[in-house]
């Protein structure tokens, strides 16, 4: 792993800050939250290396910003454990708050400040007596071109948002939650997020974000959780989801060739010449051996996409072929 | 002015799409469903304790030496004026008129501001009227929405009450008098509401400004009513809420004095709609300036973020207090030299106690009316922490160092504070108010200020019930503190009046409050309120600690 000497790092000042060894910065395991008849999280894992950029993908309602609350401690758990940077979010909600930076998916603000003042208030209540870098808060600001001396009453959605993202980015905290941070920003914006997180990345942070954004997931995380239901159905890095997936292959063929009951071969559509199927990953030699034998004119294999790892466990009727847990 | 939209070739089959006002039905639907419980429960209210106080009189004075009797304490008294308003006759339906006539004006004007304000600026303000305005909704359809939803129910309590008096025993005409009069100042207060709506971008605002009217009618009357045939008797016709009470329901009924609300209901109206065309959405009249870039020092934590919240709203309130205990003071001097004539009059007036004793009953009547407003001001300081819950503003600073605790606190210690302050202030103004005229300004002030600071244990007992509710049960917080403040403003009115069991009594802490000035005081029952009410805190604070937040 590129970062791992980074994650040792920032291991090491969270084992000076606290005795628990954090090499995990979140750990939850089968956590269960309802709202009187709702479940919201039936057994929810999800582990969180220190130093990662850690996505945490669903649709709405899965119960991403349940568990989010959770670890905040604003929501008591009904069962399973929590831990977050080594302590209880629970009971040492205050003490572990002066190591994390929140923004929340649906950002309000007070109406009456302004987002200039919004952003040296929480990072004053951050634990900053200062306030806050002067530098880095000017930065920011005109990285995401805020206007920090309007009233928030006036800020459109994505200004808001903004406003949020400076204040936990301009602060020291070594463990960053946002929730659907790009919720409500134009792409201008949202590339200047990437690049704000990328950056964060170099300096040994944690940042976990929840999103039902998959681009965004692909483009900026390490590891990626995918939940439903209230339920973690696959975590893993990219490259570990994709290899247990399968790829998809389109090949125009100089004869036609018979992939009938070939093992691994999903989805087949043949015509004439062209073939186009789905293929498991220990297969794709055998498939692509026979295509060569057939002749090649043109071929496309390319790894699923995110976004078709993720329509897999979504689709209503939810293959269970293959599905790693 | 061409406020009508232009409807778009797709939306011409709509029909009423073609006018300003289409998607009024719709809207207005909608606004009397999110409100199917608030307004008939607001609509029982009113007729019921109207129903109810006639039915009381009807009972606990069945004859007319007894009603002559109390009349006479009624006309004689200026702290019963000042709270009640003037008394025209001694009939059962003149002393219904009397003792309820305001207040039930008061109560029609709260459910027209919280209705008009709640449908126009609090959906703007949401963004919610966005939404609905992208629809097929015509660019007045809003406001007409809420003016009818305000209307509504005023017209059902006018309704109800133009039936339900005659089956008590009252004459039909004075029935009528008064139930029209009723309704009429709810509908010139929904023309107030209306326009306040219009000026300013927030809500909170724009309600604040209408309460301040209605509170600025309140003590206009209530000067100009304590004066009784003096000077400043003029006053009480530039309030709408003297109005009901200066038509003469049950004596002369001067119907011309109905058509004072209703012109200023239309001339609201058509000023909304003015203002309304001359706004974009979601804008007040005066633009929001640009504010600091930057925190100032004060700006640091919880309790300077309570203090940047609150201070506004309370800015506003020790302004009212300021004016409204300065006005009512001045009016203590002179009260009790007016009623040469009548013999009736004279003997009530020697009975509670000559000259001293009547102006010390009314200045104790102004401090319990200070401490019950003061109690409604901490009780919406302290319910502001809810408010900040269910908006999602709570959030963030909860995820920051900062304790539930040490956030609960932070408006906490703003609404004692406060409350505090505003007893204070009414105490100092009304001590210099009276004394300056008297001549005793010095002895005056310290008296009153401490008549008045005698009642801050009662308004935070009250004020610790929101406390209480919004730790155990926040979604039944909101209503539950209010219906306890009304529950306790009602006792402290209507309920020796009305003879009510000394048990129900007991339970307002004003009851338990020794009535100041003139009163005999004693520490016990102050010690114990204060006490109740650090229970409460500590109780709801615990059961804040333990529950889900948001």
């Amino acid at each position: 792993m590129a970062n791992a000497s980074e994650a040792n790092a920032s291991e090491a000042r969270a084992a000076n800050a606290i005795e628990a060894p954090a090499a995990n910065a979140i750990e939850v395991r089968g956590l269960r939250k309802s709202f009187g008849r709702t479940t919201a999280l039936d057994g929810l894992d999800l582990t969180v290396r220190t130093g990662e950029v850690h996505a945490f993908l669903g649709p709405n309602g899965a119960g991403k910003t349940t568990t989010i609350r959770i670890l905040l401690g604003l929501l008591r758990k009904d069962g399973g454990e929590a831990l977050l940077l080594g302590g209880d979010p629970w009971r040492d909600a205050t003490t572990l708050h002066t190591r994390l930076a929140y923004v929340p998916g649906d950002v309000t603000l007070w109406p009456s400040l302004t987002g200039g003042e919004i952003i040296d208030l929480l990072a004053r209540l951050r634990g900053r007596r200062d306030g806050i870098d002067a530098k880095r808060r000017q930065a920011l600001i005109e990285r995401f071109d805020l206007d920090p001396s309007k009233k928030a009453r006036a800020y459109s959605k994505g200004n808001r948002q903004k406003v949020a993202l400076v204040a936990a980015l301009a602060s020291d905290a070594e463990l960053l939650l946002l929730d659907e941070p790009t919720a409500g920003l134009d792409p201008l914006m949202e590339a200047a997020f990437r690049e704000c997180v990328n950056t964060e990345r170099h300096d040994g942070r944690t940042i976990v974000l929840s999103s039902h954004i998959l681009s965004e997931a692909e483009a900026l995380a390490d590891r990626v959780t995918i939940i439903r239901d209230g339920q973690a159905v696959e975590t893993g890095t990219l490259a570990e989801m994709r290899h247990l997936t399968r790829n998809f292959v389109d090949a125009e063929l100089v004869a036609p060739v018979s992939f009938e009951g070939v093992p691994g071969v999903h989805d087949l559509d043949v015509r004439d010449s062209r073939v186009r199927c789905q293929v498991d990953h220990a297969a794709l030699n055998d498939v692509l051996a026979r295509l060569t034998t057939a002749g090649v004119r043109s071929l496309t294999c390319r790894p699923p996409t995110l976004e078709e790892l993720f329509l897999r466990h979504y689709s209503s009727e939810r293959s269970t072929a293959g599905a790693p847990r | 002015m061409t406020r009508a939209a232009r409807p778009g070739p797709g939306l011409a089959s709509t029909g009423p799409a073609s006018t300003s006002l289409a998607g009024t039905g719709q809207l207005t639907r909608l606004a009397l469903r999110r409100d199917r419980i608030a307004l008939p429960a607001s609509v029982y209210v009113i007729v019921a304790l109207v129903a109810a106080t006639a039915q009381a009189f009807k009972k606990l004075y069945p004859t007319a030496a007894g009603r002559a009797a109390l009349a006479a304490t009624g006309e004689s008294n200026p702290a019963l004026r000042f709270l009640y308003g003037r008394l025209y006759g001694d009939s059962i339906g003149s002393l219904t008129t009397w003792r309820y006539g305001i207040w039930a004006g008061i109560f029609a004007a709260l459910v027209a501001i919280f209705v008009v304000v709640r449908h126009t600026r609090t959906d703007e303000e949401a963004g919610r009227l966005e939404l609905v305005g992208s629809a097929v909704v015509g660019r007045d359809a809003a406001l007409v929405a809420a003016l009818i939803t305000a209307i509504a129910p005023i017209l059902a309590v006018a309704l109800l009450l133009w039936v339900a008096l005659p089956l008590i025993g009252l004459p039909a005409a004075g029935s009528a008098a008064l139930a029209l009069g009723i309704g009429a100042c709810g509908l010139a207060f929904t023309g107030i509401a209306a326009v306040a709506a219009q000026l300013t971008s927030s809500a909170r605002a724009a309600r604040g400004i209408a309460l301040a009217v209605l509170g600025l009618a309140f003590v206009l009357r209530g000067v100009g009513d304590a004066a009784g045939a003096g000077g400043l008797s003029w006053l009480s016709w530039a309030s709408p809420l003297a109005w009901i009470q200066l038509a003469q329901p049950f004596a002369a009924e001067r119907w011309w004095v109905l058509l004072l609300p209703l012109a200023a209901f239309a001339l609201g109206v058509f000023l909304a709609f003015e203002l309304a065309a001359r706004r974009d959405l979601g804008a007040g009249l005066l633009p929001d300036r640009p504010g600091r870039a930057t925190a100032s020092r004060l700006l640091s934590g919880p309790f300077g973020l309570a203090w940047r919240l609150q201070r506004a709203a309370l800015a506003g309130w020790v302004t009212g207090y300021a004016f409204t205990f300065a006005a009512s003071g001045a009016a203590a001097q002179g009260i009790g030299q007016l009623f040469g004539t009548s013999s009736a009059l004279q003997r009530e007036f020697s009975r509670i106690g000559g000259q001293a004793a009547i102006v010390n009953a009314y200045l104790a009547a102004l401090m319990l009316l200070a401490g019950l407003v003061a109690a409604a001001y901490a009780t919406s300081a302290v319910l502001r922490l809810r408010g900040e819950e269910t908006e999602g503003r709570a959030e963030p600073v909860l995820a920051t160092r900062t304790g539930r605790i040490r956030w609960a606190l932070s408006h906490i210690v703003v609404a004692v504070a406060g409350a505090a302050l505003l007893l204070a202030v009414a105490g100092v103004a009304a001590g210099l108010g009276y004394g300056l005229r008297a001549g005793s300004a010095g002895t005056e002030v310290t008296r009153m200020l401490g008549a008045a600071l005698a009642q801050l244990p009662a308004s935070l007992a009250l004020a610790a019930v929101a406390v209480l509710l919004f730790g155990l049960v926040p979604e039944a917080a909101v209503p539950g503190a209010w219906t306890a403040v009304g529950l306790v403003v009602a006792i402290a009115l209507f309920g020796e009046v009305l003879q009510v069991s000394h048990w129900v009594l007991d339970i307002s802490p004003f009851t338990q409050t020794p009535r100041l000035p003139g009163g005999t005081v004693s520490a016990e029952p102050l010690l114990w309120l204060c006490l109740a009410a650090l229970a409460f805190s500590v109780i709801g604070l615990v059961g804040l600690r333990r529950r889900d937040i948001g």
